[in-house]
């Protein structure tokens, strides 16, 4: 696991997550329980089941007792709905710092990314 | 997410514990708690006091001072209670003539939980031979025994003082990941003391750092990983950050300041800071508890 300083738990959360953006975990499909969480990312079973817990809280997944977790309907699009408000204190605002610090105008910025854009 | 009773009896409960030998101090008046079920960390610099306490758990030695309660009763020369431990050692010694195969069949009988199929695998996991006398064994192997026996034992508590002398890094991965596996499936109390940190620092539910006798920290293992951090910067903007915090280590170069600090940062507060030229690191579980324990400090006072 990468060590950014939060939370073991978030972290497995935040790989849950991924998982549903990217599609490789599908709507109604099984999440891997979290004894097999634990085995793979060599962490305590604890700490995976607070992280599957956290997702259950804010209904990305559900549980079918006895079974295990499932990713619920329609989890894929409000995750992808929170990231990007987080894509703008992630990836905006230190952009904008860099620049600053640069003496790079929001103008220069604008164009060079309209340069990307013409370059793809 | 599994809710665990609320009033679950404790498996250790320690009050005012103090041991002396003669006028050195090993423990001081220390009293925790040890909850079922979940893997603790004991960690400490070497004489800081772990083995001891340990072997005031186990009904090795008895204490100076204070209550001790393991399982419901005091565990010196309580059968009831011993049962139900186990307590592997650093350099664990045997008796020399014995095989392998003789040691474990010894363990099956004094262990109410043992599992005979489990240990065959971790035999056959560690590859450690059956027949060889115990005095025949490496340094590795020997550890490698007490691992099997330690886990094997499935103890309700279960004591691994720094377990792997002489193990490679292979061996020691194979321990974590059958302790992990086999944990998941029969939870149980499980105490790690160990000077790897780094390596174990994942496994861990519950962190206690002894030093000098004294229990200095006793907290959750995801309370720790946000406990403190390292701010790196412009020295202004930084001090700004630490002030009123407890600073664990200071250094500076020019106008630049590194200071590893006793507070979390909010995500608009870490904005803030970057947007500022400073940068933000966490503090590994072995870094905190360097900083945390008596050397360290003194040095860096």
């Amino acid at each position: 696991m990468n060590d950014d300083g939060r939370p073991l738990f978030q972290q497995i959360a935040e790989l849950v997550e991924n998982s549903i953006i990217d599609g490789s975990l599908p709507e109604d499909g099984q999440v891997p329980s979290t004894n097999e969480l634990a085995a793979f990312h060599r962490i305590n079973p604890a700490t995976a089941a607070k992280g599957l817990g956290q997702l259950v809280a804010e209904g990305i997944l559900y549980k079918k007792r006895g079974i295990g977790m499932f990713v619920t309907e329609g989890a894929r699009d409000a995750l992808r709905f929170r990231r990007r408000e987080h894509f703008v204190r992630q990836y905006i605002e230190p952009l904008i710092a860099e620049a600053d610090k640069l003496g790079m105008s929001i103008t220069e910025l604008k164009s060079m990314l309209d340069n990307r854009e013409e370059s793809r | 997410m599994t809710v665990t009773a609320i009033d679950a009896e404790p498996i250790v409960s320690v009050r005012g514990l103090s041991k002396r030998f003669g006028d050195v101090t090993a423990l001081d008046d220390v009293s925790l708690t040890i909850e079922p079920d979940k893997i603790y960390g004991l960690l400490g610099r070497n004489g800081a006091g772990k083995t001891t306490l340990m072997q005031i758990l186990t009904g090795q030695d008895t204490q100076t001072s204070g209550d001790v309660t393991v399982l419901g009763g005091t565990p010196f020369e309580n059968a009831r209670v011993l049962r139900n431990i186990c307590f592997i050692k650093e350099s664990q010694t045997y008796v020399d003539d014995l095989r392998v195969k003789h040691v474990l069949a010894a363990a099956g009988h004094l262990m109410p939980g043992w599992d005979r199929e489990f240990a065959d695998r971790l035999l056959d996991d560690f590859q450690l031979p059956l027949c060889r006398k115990v005095k025949k064994l490496s340094r590795g192997m020997k550890s490698t025994l007490g691992v099997i026996i330690g886990l094997a034992a499935r103890a309700p508590l279960t004591l691994f003082d720094e377990p792997y002398l002489g193990l490679d890094a292979v061996a020691r991965h194979l321990f974590y990941d059958r302790l992990l596996a086999d944990y998941a499936e029969h939870p149980r109390t499980i105490v790690l003391s160990t000077h790897l940190i780094d390596e174990v620092s994942n496994l861990l539910e519950h962190v206690i750092v002894v030093d000098g006798g004294r229990i200095i920290v006793d907290d959750d293992a995801d309370a720790l990983r946000r406990r403190a951090v390292v701010a790196t910067g412009p020295a202004e903007t930084v001090d700004a950050f630490a002030a009123g915090a407890r600073v664990l280590h200071r250094e500076s170069l020019g106008s630049q300041a590194r200071t590893t600090v006793e507070r979390t940062a909010t995500e608009p507060e870490r904005a803030l800071l970057r947007a500022a030229g400073v940068e933000l690191e966490p503090v590994s579980l072995q870094d905190l508890v360097i900083a945390t324990t008596t050397g360290a400090r003194e040095i860096t006072a």
